[in-house]
């Protein structure tokens, strides 16, 4: 392989990992422009000096799509970023959103090696950066389309597990249509990750790319309600079908009061913001809960509930606070988010649950009860539980109140099409490996399958499905793991 | 997109559409709904669809002018399109013969009731209708009311059309009768529906009331549209829109109904006072989208024709 790379090893981990520009805390935590302003090109180079090429690249392995991490790092080295954009392209279709919201200390920065005496390799600013330039450059490497094959694939969902999908499928040369349920594409990556984390003029343009590669998209369309999966196969002519609808119904906390006006899910109130544009209100007509002066938290501590605490702050909350029943240790949010928050003044309140909503004599929430906890002895996931302290129950105060611990399965597809296998929680169940359902012809991944998890898993569920549908197109061969529904239902 | 192909005023501020849909004309079930957005910077509202041609690939919904967008909505001719609209959503109207049955329904209720009367009416039940208005001039549908049940009343508030009087005192009125009535479905605001509720539930009447909470997605993502139903939570969107009356906690659904409230009222405030802007930009944002669709097939590409 080609080393672009001047320097001895010893010289290049001497070198210190460069910081992202990001605008400053007390101004970013205003308005919704991205905080992030991402590498120049002399920062990417400098930062890309620091790789020492590992001949084993446990980068590359971590990375849920592998990215070929070492052959970028080397082009960019070479100063071809466009090069350095289409060898990401290879494996990963959406480089400009995973650059931006991978949780890579857990994934390739994770893996990197420079990590163990130091700081690991900046990966994940450097793919954004070839994906910025690249998309800057309007020069798009999009892959090679192979000649038509002349079947026919539906997906179900314009997320990171449909769009990834798609982009594998497309240039296999299969006609490939993806079905979406609201009125813009791009799943959780348009009305769940907010604008100041995720342009939403990205992701717009990384389903521009996929249309010029010949992807089809069909927008208002609820599969299991609109057409059934039964449907799109029989009647419409699909040859298969991928479930990628994400994960679907928020969870409650179930105490008291959480009916009154100012508790939200933690989807609504980002949907309101993020796809309905509610934070310019009233040039947009989705209104949200005017947050000005206000005391608000969020329950939870997953990356869902930083954007959701974020973007209350950003709305004029008097005070945002984050409520979480263990401690900052086991908060699954990605670190840099958690280090955002901080800066943009969000209030960390640990091992505190609340246990009741109160309001007002109209039904408007105005204090949490809370109550205190203890870490006791490790549970099923290995965390350690949290425990409620006896008689350590107080009054907080807030205006509103952002659930945001978690979701559960949306049973639209799994009630309308019978012969589809579940789990226990209603989620589908599809093979690790080849995500095939019990369905002949239909495969599932992404949030749907796993429940609630990251945007580069389901883009890795997502590119295993398109190799397994690729394959069952061209031998025509079912086989799956997953047995059929019938003995899942009453066994 | 979706073409409006012909519309129709029923009655002061409520118009009658046409639409083409042809997905949601095959899938609709009776008390189903949807889900339309009017432009790029519109909210999504739902609306009961009053019923299909699934040959000619339409819907129809009938829109009364409450808020911003349905003022709007009420603007549409025939020609222009809606740029979303999605269903049908929900779950559909629970259809059997229940021996006699009473519509109860409000207003615009009245065009949303009336799929779920045919249905009924065809499953064998003996079918009352009470619709009330407050005037005449709000009276919607009587010619299909009167065609499609075997005993229509028809009431205004105010006496100026027909019988004066609340559509709860035909109810009492039947039932002080003697009248046995064994289903009853309410379709109209939330005091009337209330109002019904309290009356069966003392009679041990089953009653269906369909609500009208507020939503977004529409397919149970958000959970804003939620309910207290028998002290549950549920989603009217997935679970409803209709409901157990004598389980349904009324006091909740009104207050969590006014929560946009004051955005409610400056919204259309705003929108009241220079209309042809906003109708401006919705045939901006279909023409938008018209060429998207368009440059949506790639010459040469794996389904160019």
């Amino acid at each position: 392989m080609p080393n672009n790379n001047p320097l001895p090893n010893k010289e290049r981990m001497k070198i210190l990992r460069q910081h992202m520009p990001e605008r400053p805390a007390d101004v970013r935590n205003h308005d919704f422009l991205e905080v992030n302003l991402g590498f120049q090109s002399e920062l990417a180079k400098q930062e890309a000096l620091r790789c020492i090429a590992c001949a084993k690249p446990t980068c590359m392995h971590e990375c849920p799509v592998g990215v070929k991490v070492r052959e970028f790092i080397d082009l960019i080295l070479a100063g071809d970023y466009l090069g350095a954009a289409a060898k990401i392209r290879e494996d990963n279709v959406l480089p400009a959103v995973t650059g931006r919201v991978c949780p890579q200390e857990e994934q390739c920065e994770g893996g990197c090696v420079l990590g163990k005496k130091g700081d690991s390799l900046a990966i994940g600013h450097l793919e954004r950066f070839v994906a910025d330039y690249e998309q800057k450059s309007g020069k798009l490497g999009l892959p090679a389309i192979a000649p038509p094959t002349g079947k026919k694939v539906a997906i179900v969902g314009s997320g990171p597990a449909g769009l990834t999908c798609a982009g594998d499928l497309i240039q296999k040369g299969h006609r490939v249509r993806v079905f979406e349920a609201l009125h813009e594409l791009g799943g959780v990556l348009v009305y769940g990750i907010p604008e100041f984390r995720l342009p939403k003029d990205i992701v717009r343009q990384e389903i521009d790319n996929m249309r010029k590669m010949g992807v089809e998209f069909e927008t208002d369309v609820v599969v299991g309600k609109t057409v059934t999966i039964d449907e799109l196969m029989q009647e419409e002519g699909y040859d298969a079908v991928f479930v990628a609808t994400g994960a679907g119904l928020p969870q409650f906390l179930n105490v008291p009061g959480e009916h009154l006006n100012g508790v939200y899910s933690a989807n609504e109130f980002l949907t309101r913001n993020n796809l309905m544009r509610a934070y310019r209100f009233p040039e947009f007509d989705e209104p949200v809960y005017d947050c000005r002066d206000r005391n608000v938290i969020v329950v939870g501590s997953g990356n869902t509930a930083m954007d959701a605490v974020r973007t209350s702050k950003r709305l004029g909350a008097k005070s945002a606070t984050i409520v979480y029943r263990r401690t900052e240790a086991e908060m699954p949010a990605r670190l840099e988010e958690v280090k955002h928050a901080k800066e943009e003044g969000i209030v960390f309140t640990m091992l505190t649950a609340p246990v009741e909503f109160i309001g007002d004599e109209k039904g408007w929430l105005r204090q949490a009860r809370c109550q205190k906890m203890e870490l006791g002895e490790p549970d099923a996931s290995g965390r350690r539980r949290p425990v409620p302290i006896k008689g350590s129950e107080y009054l907080m105060d807030c205006d509103l109140a952002i659930i945001a611990v978690g979701t559960s399965a949306n049973p639209l597809i799994q009630s309308t099409t019978p012969d589809l296998a579940t789990n226990k929680w209603k989620y589908i169940q599809a093979d690790p490996n080849t995500q095939r359902t019990s369905k002949p012809g239909v495969f599932a991944g992404g949030d749907i399958v796993t429940g609630g998890a990251t945007v580069i898993l389901a883009m890795g569920a997502g590119r295993r499905a398109a190799a397994s549908v690729h394959q069952y197109l061209t031998t025509g061969v079912w086989e799956t793991s997953i047995p059929a529904a019938e003995t899942t239902t009453h066994s | 997109m979706f073409k409006i192909l012909s519309t129709r005023q029923l009655a002061t501020g409520i118009k009658q559409f046409v639409i083409e849909a042809p997905r949601i004309s095959h899938k609709y079930q009776p008390g189903q709904f949807v889900i339309l957005r009017l432009y790029d910077r519109g909210e999504r509202i739902p609306l009961t669809i009053k019923a299909v041609d699934p040959q000619a690939g339409t819907i129809t919904i009938c829109v009364q002018s409450v808020g911003k967008t349905t003022h709007l909505l009420n603007l549409l001719e025939p020609g222009d399109s809606l740029l979303d609209v999605v269903g049908p959503l929900g779950k559909p109207s629970e259809i059997k013969n229940f021996g006699t049955v009473a519509i109860i329904a409000g207003s615009v209720g009245t065009a949303m009731a009336i799929p779920t009367t045919k249905a009924l009416k065809q499953a064998g039940n003996h079918v009352i209708f009470i619709e009330g208005a407050r005037r005449q001039d709000l009276v919607v549908l009587e010619d299909e009311i009167r065609a499609i049940s075997d005993e229509p009343y028809i009431l205004t508030d105010d006496g100026s059309y027909l019988e004066k009087g609340l559509v709860t005192h035909k109810l009492l009125q039947l039932l002080d009768s003697g009248r046995k009535i064994d289903f009853v479905l309410a379709v109209g605001p939330i005091p009337m529906m209330r109002a019904v509720a309290d009356i069966t539930k003392t009679r041990g009447i089953r009653t269906v009331v369909s609500l009208n909470s507020i939503m977004v997605d529409g397919t149970g993502m958000c959970g804003g549209c939620r309910v207290l139903v028998g002290n549950h939570s549920q989603f009217a969107c997935v679970d409803g829109p209709e409901f157990e009356a004598d389980q349904v906690n009324f006091d909740v659904l009104v207050q969590r109904n006014s929560m946009y409230r004051d955005a409610e009222h400056k919204s259309l405030d705003d929108f009241l006072a220079n209309p042809e802007r906003e109708l401006a930009l919705v045939r901006e944002s279909c023409k938008l989208r018209e060429l998207e669709e368009h440059a949506a097939v790639v010459p040469g590409g794996p389904h160019a024709k």
